[in-house]
């Protein structure tokens, strides 16, 4: 999969829940449209973030695993 | 339980001061009331009732209080049924422990062969996982049955999820959450995290699209898939309670029968009042629920109970 991306979020190796505040907080930064991409790692990240963000009201657009990372990304709403 | 015990202490307490030098006393009768004798002479352990191991911090502080004034001890001991037992209390403070925590409406609990207070998890109202409103039901029980006679010990719990924290495997009748999930292809993005995060197998990724394939006779309807899942393409269909019967732990440990799944919640106090009823009347003295099961057989249960375990 190729998305394109505005902005990139490197998680690797932030714990829950300060990755989903970090994440939160970066998509308040930006524009309404416009797509993150956060690297969580394997395990509580990638099993928690998707979905507290999918809350928060922000569309998840794909996940994809690489080695024993994933790439999220997520449009702001 | 509360008044009787008052009543029967006092009396005990009569007896105690007309015999002073020999104390005659019914072990049983205490042991019904939550008294237990200690290795120490006229030494009991007291038993408290905290159903679903929800204490009111109110009762808690009382109970502290009480604790350091009667017990020859610089603790309490936690049960493992969610008990709070005072050890080395007197027998002749009996009367005024029952009384000082009956003011705050704290209860002894009970031993021997009766239903016993009802465990459970700490419920659906703040743990994230929980399905089933297990302190509701355990309050419920609590009020409902505790301290009825039976054949046997009879112990009642309450799990939210199939994580059964509160091991309705080993209990004589059960009821755990459980969550059937249905599946909505539209809005599935084929991100993977349901087959991933499936305890069972119950559901694998397809190797191209990342969309699931479900085996449903695999689902133990833990609802993990439609907690991960980004866009809520995973979703509740129904849910309800696993029913299991029979099991204990003691010398010989009996893991008990599940009997039914996703059974609605109306269904619950039919299905403990039903069961009680069929235990009553084909148990034996001294015997449990899971020794009845295999002596009679589940089947003989199962007719009993009828369309009440029945589901879809």
């Amino acid at each position: 999969m190729d998305i394109r991306f505005n902005e990139s979020l490197d998680l690797t190796g932030v714990a829950c829940p300060m990755n989903f505040v970090k994440t939160k907080l970066k998509l308040e930064e930006m524009e309404k449209g416009k797509i993150l991409e956060v690297i969580l790692d394997e395990g509580e990240p990638i099993m928690n973030v998707p979905k507290s963000i999918k809350e928060e009201g922000h569309r998840i657009l794909a996940i994809e695993s690489f080695g024993d990372r994933f790439k999220l990304y997520v449009q702001k709403q | 339980m509360g008044d009787r015990t008052i009543k029967e202490f006092e009396k005990l307490n009569q007896q105690f001061s007309e015999e002073e030098k020999t104390l005659k006393v019914d072990f049983d009768e205490l042991k019904a009331g939550g008294f237990i004798k200690q290795r120490q002479k006229d030494l009991f352990t007291v038993r408290l009732k905290v159903p679903g191991g929800r204490l009111p911090i109110l009762k808690l502080k009382r109970i502290a209080e009480v604790a350091s004034r009667y017990s020859g001890s610089d603790y309490v001991h936690l049960s493992l049924r969610q008990s709070v037992e005072i050890p080395y209390v007197h027998i002749k403070d009996f009367d005024k422990l029952v009384r000082e925590l009956k003011e705050v409406g704290q209860e002894v609990a009970s031993c021997g062969a009766r239903v016993r207070v009802p465990t459970a998890c700490s419920g659906c109202e703040y743990n994230p996982r929980g399905i089933s409103d297990t302190q509701k039901f355990a309050q419920e029980v609590d009020k409902r049955y505790f301290g009825r006679p039976q054949h046997h010990k009879f112990k009642i719990s309450f799990s939210g999820c199939p994580i059964d924290c509160a091991r309705t495997k080993e209990m004589d009748l059960g009821f755990q959450g459980e969550v059937e999930p249905m599946w909505d292809e539209s809005s599935c993005i084929g991100c993977r995290l349901c087959a991933r995060v499936c305890p069972t197998s119950a559901i694998i990724s397809d190797k191209d699209t990342g969309k699931p394939h479900y085996y449903p006779e695999k689902c133990i309807y833990c609802g993990q898939c439609i907690k991960v899942c980004p866009t809520d393409s995973w979703r509740a269909r129904q849910t309800g309670h696993c029913v299991r019967i029979g099991g204990k732990h003691g010398y010989i440990p009996r893991q008990a029968n599940t009997v039914a799944h996703l059974i609605p919640e109306n269904r619950i106090f039919e299905i403990i009042d039903k069961t009680i009823q069929w235990y009553e009347k084909n148990g034996q003295k001294r015997e449990r629920i899971g020794n009845t099961i295999e002596r009679v057989g589940l089947s003989r249960y199962l007719e009993f109970m009828g369309d009440l375990l029945k589901w879809t």
